[in-house]
Formats: structure tokens, sequence, C-alpha cells
């Protein structure tokens, strides 16, 4: 069974609020040389009887259709066979 | 007449959408479950506010799929008038019938508060014959109404002149401390390129009675039976 790993994060270019607070958060809290925090998700999908090949067109297919929403949020897709 | 009102798992501003349209305003009105995907006799839908499907991975990303929704859009590409109230205008945009997507509060804060919205257009189905630059007092009530899009497509939008509400203050004018959640260009609710679907963050439906502070919201739905009794 391959194992698909899907990172969703918001775009560069957009604006963080989430990450933005955990950024000051941790400078209350005395971290030093923390340039900028981004918050993300993280999925993991088990795909059955499928190469990694496929499993990596199926995972990117469900990412770009249902986990990311492309105005607000780019994705990254990892495989482990 | 007969106006819409779809419940999804999580909608809670159904019943009060439903009450302004039959009990308010007098007209028929009847809920349509999310998994009912014949609209049949209606001549208008309402997506309510709500949490559908309790906002899992994004503000409704999960409703969009539900059944009724490919009617919906069906509908609204022949020229159905659509309204999206907060959840309801969140779902249209997962859809991909109006354009945007909603970040987190500027604050990070869920915002429970009335606001004023200025009228931007008076030729959609839910502002025919609200003047331009009417201001309405609404509530709003949510974490995610941040409004973005990148600056070239907000460009592109208020050239086709589908901003329709945006935030300002009590007497008509911007100031970004009257725009709360922190949304683009303080845009409160936009329309379709057919006019026809409308979205916004406020509730009319919860203002729209003076006895709950504001009858404000009343003239939307007014304006949306004005069209259909036009029609």
């Amino acid at each position: 069974m391959a194992k698909a790993r899907v990172y969703v994060t918001l775009k560069k270019s957009v604006f963080d609020p989430q990450g933005k607070t955990i950024h000051d958060a941790l400078a209350t809290m005395g971290y030093r040389g923390v340039a900028d925090v981004r918050q993300g998700k993280f999925f993991e999908l088990a795909l059955d009887g499928l190469s990694a090949d496929a499993a990596r067109t199926t995972a990117e297919d469900i990412a770009r259709k249902v986990l990311a929403n492309p105005v607000i949020e780019s994705y990254r897709v990892e495989i482990e066979p | 007449m007969r106006i819409g009102v779809v419940t999804f798992p999580g909608s809670n501003s159904d019943h009060d959408a439903y009450h302004v349209v039959k009990h308010v305003c007098g007209q028929d009105a009847r809920f349509v479950w999310h998994k009912d995907s014949d609209l049949g006799d209606l001549d208008a839908v309402i997506l309510p506010g709500g949490f559908a499907y309790g906002d899992y991975l994004r503000t409704g990303a999960i409703a969009r799929f539900s059944p009724v929704m490919r009617s919906v859009t069906e509908f609204a590409k022949k020229g159905g008038p659509v309204l999206g109230i907060c959840n309801g205008f969140q779902i249209l945009q997962e859809a991909g019938l109006l354009p945007g997507a909603m970040l987190r509060n500027r604050s990070v804060k869920f915002l429970s508060q009335p606001v004023h919205v200025r009228v931007e257009r008076d030729d959609t189905v839910v502002t025919g014959g609200v003047p331009v630059g009417t201001v309405l007092t609404m509530p709003i009530a949510h974490g995610e109404g941040n409004f973005y899009l990148p600056d070239d497509d907000l460009d592109r939008l208020e050239g086709e002149g589908r901003v329709i509400f945006r935030y300002t203050t009590r007497d008509g004018r911007l100031d970004e401390a009257a725009n709360p959640n922190g949304s683009a260009r303080a845009i409160a609710g936009v329309c379709n390129a057919g006019r026809n679907v409308v979205g916004l963050m406020p509730h009319p439906e919860r203002a729209a009675e003076a006895e709950v502070g504001s009858a404000d919201g009343r003239r939307l739905f007014e304006a949306l039976i004005g069209v259909l009794q036009r029609a």
C-alpha cells in the first residue's frame, strides 16, 4: 500500500493571520531568530493497490480538487511506496 | 412564486431565512435537504449561514459536493437567482460560482457583531431598487470572512462592477476601522458575471424585523421578491 503525504499551505502572497499570531506568541515567549511562521495542513492518504506513480497522480488530483483551494493555497505531495 | 432554502448538515440560519421569506415577506418558501437534487418548482434558492459539515477542511469545502449543489449550479447557470449568506457565500466560492476565498479574520477571532455595509450596485437580484450608497446595518457572525483575491483579480472584479457590498462606517465612509475582518478592499459581498448569484457575509435574515434591532436586511429579500414578481 502506497502512502501519500499532502502538505497544504497558504500561498506566499497570502497573509496568514494564524501564522502571524503564533509568530507573535513565540516572540513573547522569548524565542529569538524565528523570522516567520506559516501554518498549514497535513494529510496522510493510504492508497490501496496503486503503484507509486499512480498513487502520485491520484494524490495530486485529490489535493487539487479537494484538499487545497487554489485561490489561496498551494500543495505538495510526497509518496512513500 | 416559491423560494427554496437549502439545509446542509450544520446549517443554522435556514429557519431564519425561511421565516423571513414566509412570515415577514409573506411569500411561499420551502426547505431543500442537501441530498435532494431536484429544485423542481423553485424560483430562487438561498444557501443559508451556519457551519455546514462543521467547516471541516475549509468553510464550504465539503458542502460544495452535496448532491443539491449540482442542481444549484445548473440553476445558477440558467440565470436562476441564488443568494448565499455567510456560510452559503463560502459554499458558493468553493463551488466556483462566486469569486474569491475567505481567510481567517485578521484578528483571528470569531466576530459576532452588527456591521454597516454600503450597497455598491443596484443591478443584482438582491439589490434591485436599493439605491447605490444605501448603508444597511446587519450582524456578522463568522471566523473566516476575510475576503481574498489577488490584486489583479480584484481590479477585474471592480471593473466589472461585481463588488456589491462594502463594510463602511454608519455614514457610508470607507475606514479600515470599520472593516471588521480585514477583507480586501472592504468587500462584504460580490456577484457572478450574470449578476444572478450574490453572496454576502452579513446576515440579512437576522436583521429583517425591527424587534431584532434592524429591519435593513428585509430590503434584500424584498428586492429579490420584486425581481421574481417582475419575471
